[in-house]
């Protein structure tokens, strides 16, 4: 089958190999793209896509190898080459100019750029064409994620690819903007454009693509057609080992132990978002499952539980007491922990050691601290004790925060908080951009702490992994919080239309 | 005190020579800002400027050379901040103030030589009619060539930020570095040239101080005005037009309160001679208070290609 595909092939790739100091980041890796194909490349975080991709759009020179565009040798030695030759991608972590319009950003990803008011009428030529509504005027700064985008894509699509590179293109979206961005892909794939679709949401990968290559340690280790295959068997082909699904006993939750009263919280940040008039109870031992799009308030309601920000109104109770006025470290003191999303600057300070890190957040509960002076040996003590027990990959407690990846470090931060023995648990993100296995753990790890009776609330955009986890769910949607419901029974549809700002009353009547 | 013997035409005519320098700096600073590059150095380039614009005029008598020294010795000068900052990834505050120390001491090794020179100043440019209309003409028509140079820098530097594509790219390095060199611009390379420019516009607003307002060769006879540049570029949000006014508004009150010191107002000399910085600031704060403060995205943070 192969075979076929290399004959009819847009673009193939052969024996591609790139080596960084100390790691092989891809080793001999081939295959070849059909035009209009949605073709996925699957694979862990490290598994070597990102620098396969780059070498596709020119960023990056392979070691070894070669690939053929449309019969012709393809070597581009810089992005500008790639776009000439008609390849085009949306990055994962948007590449965009905040303080500059739309219109400025999309002249920014063209080599030959109309006049102003020229490419103003395409783009809202474009963007009505495929569906994809967008202002040229508006600055990119005051977009939501789903509309930054479709900046990135109207881009791409100015120039008239024949394949498209989308990275992780859904992990910001809502349901319903998945759905408008799939059928704007399924309208390319008519006309022709192939598409290489970096996930790892499997669902959207079976849902969308006709061929996959997954890679592992960057090597190709398997093909397959994803619509033949469960999400879980894809898992497994990218992992190498049977996926280890989080367990639970179910028990009864105890008594309230944290409940927001009426909170509203003015964010100072122009690009933040207000809370609203939030109420929630969180009980002993329950997970409470807070979904939403990034940007409708997470970051704000964890400041509001973890003491950074001060309430505008409203109150936050601890056991019945009122904590509001107190800061992170008195809540600290409280048992009422929390770790942000943001892990390198917020939860950790990127060049400081991970005993230091430890220290940052652990220096209250676990006495690491005496009469002013720092207690190096039982806070190294400590740091270690997480490492072990999370599993951190890591040389020593003595290595920089940021020389750690992102699941290893994502797991030391989350170790250093459920240590401390919390009676409440704040977590934003818990797993974002951690491999499989790592998430996993991580997962794992706030299960076992709500069995031993702790509060825990969980903030994520991953719906899959909230409803795996969590007993209760509800959503922020522009820094209003949903009436919790039962996890139980809940659908991914469902939660989309809370997530959409629709609360479970009106869902029960949509029903 | 005698208020009468203050000329309004003179004060505003000398207000705009007692700005260009401030002027000159601020509007390179801005640039380099635009870019992402907080280049603490202005003062050290300044100076340097003034000294070189200086040792180049009493050896040649021509005044046009001495600027153009003056520029080149900037631009030099930035180099050195640019290659230790851009290729060699040090700290751009760090470097920033280094560069204005050096400045500083390099100037003061030229200049020993020239210490109390005269030198041949640039001639006033009488424009034809235009200097003749009443009021108006000596306000803006009777000036050396230079403070029209630095208009049509500040001119030339809002249209090609706003209105071509050389200045998209500086604006988007200067915004997010990360994404322009994802597109395929150069980073280091455009930053580079924005930093020259910096320098060059540092070191012709030097020599504007030791050439035409003193003019004479002082040690550390910038005085500061590096530094005031800087907080303009800051408190006029980046632009070019109010730039201008920033340092329009700093030479005018400088020139006011040297008036008024003369004419014997009983306010002490002390609370004259800061009223330009406090005012500038005040006012400037004042204008930024509202809308879009519009700093640089990636103003200060390194650049590293493979991060």
């Amino acid at each position: 089958m192969e075979e076929t595909r290399t004959q009819d092939a847009l673009l193939t790739l052969e024996g591609l190999t790139k080596a960084y100091p100390g790691v092989v980041a891809n080793d001999n890796v081939s295959f070849s793209i059909l035009p209009g194909e949605v073709h996925a490349l699957l694979g862990e975080n490290g598994a070597g896509k990102s620098t396969l991709v780059k070498m596709i759009y020119g960023l990056v020179k392979p070691d070894q190898g070669t690939m053929t565009l449309k019969d012709a040798p393809f070597q581009p030695a810089n992005p500008a080459a790639a776009r000439a030759a008609g390849v085009a991608m949306v990055f994962q972590h948007f590449s965009l100019f905040d303080a500059l319009s739309v219109a400025e950003n999309i002249s920014l990803g063209m080599d030959h750029p109309p006049k102003p008011r020229e490419l103003t009428a395409r783009i809202r030529q474009v963007s009505e064409a495929y569906g994809l509504p967008l202002d040229p005027d508006r600055i990119v700064g005051e977009l939501s994620a789903g509309e930054r985008q479709r900046v990135e894509i109207i881009r791409c699509l100015l120039q008239d690819p024949k394949l498209l590179i989308m990275d992780e293109p859904t992990s910001v979206l809502t349901p319903q903007e998945v759905d408008i961005l799939f059928e704007t892909l399924r309208k390319l794939t008519q006309e022709g454009t192939a598409i290489l679709y970096i996930s790892h949401k499997l669902e959207e990968i079976r849902a969308l693509c006709e061929h996959a290559t997954i890679l592992r340690l960057g090597k190709v280790v398997d093909t397959c057609d994803p619509r033949e295959k469960s999400a879980k068997e894809l898992a497994e082909m990218m992992v190498g080992t049977t996926l280890h699904v989080p367990e639970r006993d179910a028990s009864e939750p105890g008594d309230v132990v944290l409940a927001m009263d009426h909170v509203t919280l003015y964010t100072p940040s122009p690009f933040g978002t207000d809370l609203r008039d939030v109420s929630l109870e969180v009980r002993a031992g329950e997970v409470l499952g807070v979904g939403g799009v990034a940007g409708n308030g997470q970051d704000e309601l964890l400041a509001a539980l973890s003491g950074e920000a001060r309430l505008t109104s409203g109150s936050v109770l601890l056991n019945g007491v009122p904590i509001a006025k107190l800061g992170p470290n008195e809540r600290r003191a409280l048992a009422v922990l929390s770790a942000p999303e943001e892990r390198l600057g917020h939860s950790a300070a990127p060049d400081m050691s991970l005993t230091e890190n430890a220290l940052l957040t652990a220096a209250v509960r676990q006495r690491l601290t005496k009469r002013g002076f720092l207690r190096w040996g039982k806070t190294e003590d400590y740091a270690k004790r997480v490492i072990k027990e999370f599993d951190v990959r890591t040389p020593g407690p003595a290595n920089a925060a940021r020389s750690l990846s992102g699941g290893n470090l994502q797991k030391f931060v989350i170790g250093r908080e459920v240590l401390q023995k919390p009676e409440v648990l704040v977590v934003n993100q818990p797993t974002w951009g951690v491999d499989a296995s790592a998430a996993a753990d991580i997962r794992q790890s706030l299960l076992d702490l709500a069995a031993g009776g702790t509060a825990v609330i969980v903030i994520s955009q991953d719906l899959d992994e909230i409803l795996e986890i969590s007993d209760r769910f509800t959503a922020l949607n522009e820094g209003r919080l949903a009436e919790p419901v039962p996890t139980r029974g809940l659908t991914v549809e469902k939660i989309g239309l809370m997530i959409g700002g629709m609360h479970a009353p009106a869902l029960e009547d949509a029903e | 005190m005698d208020l009468s013997q203050i000329n309004p035409i003179l004060l505003i005519a000398s207000l705009m020579v007692a700005a260009t320098p401030i002027l000159l700096a601020a509007i390179g600073e801005a640039v380099v800002e635009k870019a992402g590059v907080l280049n603490l150095g202005v003062e050290g380039m300044m100076i340097t400027g003034a000294v070189v614009g200086f040792a180049i005029t009493v050896n040649t008598d021509a005044p046009a050379l001495g600027f153009v020294g003056a520029a080149i010795a900037g631009a030099a000068l930035s180099m050195l901040f640019g290659i230790l900052t851009q290729y060699l990834l040090s700290n751009q505050v760090a470097t920033g103030l280094g560069l204005t120390l050096f400045g500083l001491g390099l100037s003061s090794l030229i200049g020993k030589p020239y210490e109390g020179m005269k030198v041949t100043t640039l001639a006033k440019m009488e424009i034809p009619l235009l200097s003749d209309i009443p009021v108006l003409g000596p306000i803006l028509f009777k000036h050396d060539p230079m403070i029209y140079v630095s208009l049509m820098i500040i001119a030339g530097t809002w249209y090609v930020l706003k209105h071509t594509r050389a200045g998209l790219i500086l604006r988007g390095v200067g915004e997010n570095h990360d994404a322009a060199h994802a597109l395929g611009y150069k980073v280091i390379r455009v930053r580079l040239m924005a930093i020259a420019f910096g320098g060059a516009c540092a070191g012709m607003g030097g020599a504007y101080i030791s050439l035409v307002r003193v003019p004479q060769w002082v040690d550390g006879m910038t005085a500061g005005a590096g530094w005031i540049a800087l907080a303009i570029v800051v408190f006029a949000s980046w632009r070019p037009w109010r730039v201008l006014l920033g340092a329009y508004l700093f030479g005018g009150i400088t020139v006011l309160q040297l008036n008024l010191q003369a004419a014997g107002v009983p306010v002490p000399v002390e609370v004259l001679a800061m009223s330009p910085y406090v005012i500038t600031i005040v006012v400037l704060v004042i204008i930024s208070l509202k809308g879009n403060h519009g700093a640089p995205g990636a103003l200060g943070k390194i650049f590293h290609a493979t991060h």
